[in-house]
């Protein structure tokens, strides 16, 4: 698949040269370019970029940081430069391209961020079976037991305790303690003939 | 943020080509998003509007032209978020009456409706399971229902004086925690729930029937938060500093 690309340039110059340079090469699809914030905005929300090409000048200066511009998950922001910059300010892109770079080099720092984006779907767990352990945490969770409650219980630390609840959720899709209440019912781990009849209130029990 | 002219009428073009506008025929609207013939009730635009264009259907049934095509942006295009201009520069003056209309459709129609669903499912269940599944929704319920009342309680009446030129010092709009995350995700769950976890003797019809309602509730509520964290709150809180001006 083309990466897609958005490019946030006020220069017609530097737009025109970035399009010239990734025109030919097939892994690359330009979607557009936006010379201001605001449609910068209106362009991201309508085209749903992978990449980002952004001079960080565009970005409001109080707080320069690519989060201004609310880029959409799974978006990469590259920052295209031509002037100083603190180093520390352009570890919050993904990416840097200077305007001396090779061209050779702009590809490479592009294409680097498309295998990225691979992996993180690669190393996404696909849900598995809880273990045993986390079918014990589900059901003191479902019991309306807070997750302090839960290490005492079970002689563990209370971190321990919290990433387990990470992953039945990421495990299960289920947020909420109501939810996971349902699911440990529906599952018939609630066995045990001292549950509650009635699931825990609200969802904040966390 | 200052515009120049030139940025200006450049913004103009992108939005013709991005957004809807008044000339379009309603008929088109509905046909580019579907989904959006929810919202005509809720402005009280009936069917049956031929080939007039949006500017018409609007205009013909009292309703501001751009606060209808601000919504049905919002509505189509995934996150979108209007700029603050932009609200300033639409009559909001049906904002609340909007919102209201809204609340009405999902409490009396919608959550009703999901309500029998549930109930269907729940018969053919275990009645431990079905118990547990049935009270699951009735305090989703309950949360919406004390949320919406708190907003029809305060927020929205503060809104009403302050669109009326009225200043207002019993509510601060700051006051408002328009979290909705949690009920949010207690809808995820429950369709995690019904297309992951029921027990088999549950009719796959039934089942489907619910979620579809189900998604369809989820995606208009997420649009309504997002009227409400983006468009609401900014809004009233520039009402806000022009009454004490």
């Amino acid at each position: 698949m083309k990466l897609k690309i958005l490019i946030a340039e006020p220069s017609l110059i530097i737009t025109e040269g970035l399009r010239c340079i990734l025109h030919d090469d097939p892994r690359f699809e330009i979607l557009g370019t936006a010379d201001d914030l605001p449609l910068l905005q209106e362009r991201l929300a309508a085209h749903h970029p992978d990449i980002v090409i952004i001079n960080p000048g565009l970005l409001p200066y109080a707080a320069q940081s690519p989060a201004n511009a609310e880029l959409p998950e799974g978006t990469f922001s590259v920052a295209i430069v031509y002037q100083y910059f603190e180093p520390a300010y352009l570890r919050n892109f993904d990416a840097v391209i200077d305007i001396r770079d090779s061209k050779h080099n702009i590809i490479a720092t592009l294409t680097e961020l498309d295998h990225e984006t691979s992996n993180k779907h690669d190393s996404q767990p696909d849900a598995q079976e809880l273990t045993k352990r986390e079918r014990d945490i589900l059901v003191l969770v479902a019991k309306g037991l807070m997750s302090k409650e839960i290490a005492d219980q079970l002689n563990i630390s209370i971190h321990t305790v919290i990433s387990h609840r990470k992953n039945i959720t990421k495990k299960t899709g289920i947020k909420s303690v109501a939810g996971l209440a349902v699911y440990a019912m529906l599952n018939n781990l609630m066995n045990d003939p001292t549950t509650p009849e009635t699931p825990p209130h609200g969802g904040n029990v966390v | 943020m200052p515009h120049s002219p030139y940025n200006q009428h450049k913004r103009q073009d992108a939005m013709k080509n991005l957004l809807f506008d008044e000339n379009m025929k309603m008929a088109n609207l509905i046909l580019v998003n579907p989904g959006l013939i929810l919202l005509l009730p809720r402005f009280n635009i009936p069917l049956g509007f031929g080939d007039k264009s949006v500017k018409e259907v609007c205009s013909g049934h009292g309703v501001s032209t751009d606060f209808f095509l601000l919504v049905c942006n919002i509505y189509t295009i995934d996150n979108y978020v209007p700029p603050l201009e932009k609200v300033l520069a639409t009559d909001m003056g049906m904002l609340n009456c909007y919102l209201e209309a809204s609340h009405s459709y999902y409490l009396d129609r919608r959550l009703p409706h999901i309500a029998n669903h549930i109930a269907r499912m729940t018969a053919e269940m275990d009645c431990r399971m079905g118990g547990v599944l049935k009270r699951f929704f009735e305090e989703y319920n309950n949360e919406v229902v004390a949320h919406f009342k708190y907003e029809e309680q305060y927020v929205f009446p503060h809104l009403k004086r302050l669109l009326a030129g009225e200043t207002d010092h019993s509510y601060r709009i700051s006051q408002y925690s328009p979290s909705h995350t949690n009920i949010e995700d207690k809808l995820d769950d429950l369709t995690q729930i019904l297309f992951k976890y029921l027990p088999e003797e549950v009719k796959a019809y039934e089942t489907i029937g619910a979620m579809f309602d189900i998604l369809q509730l989820s995606e208009d509520l997420k649009k309504h938060s997002l009227i409400e964290e983006k468009v609401l709150i900014p809004y009233v809180e520039h009402l806000e500093m022009e009454a004490e001006r």
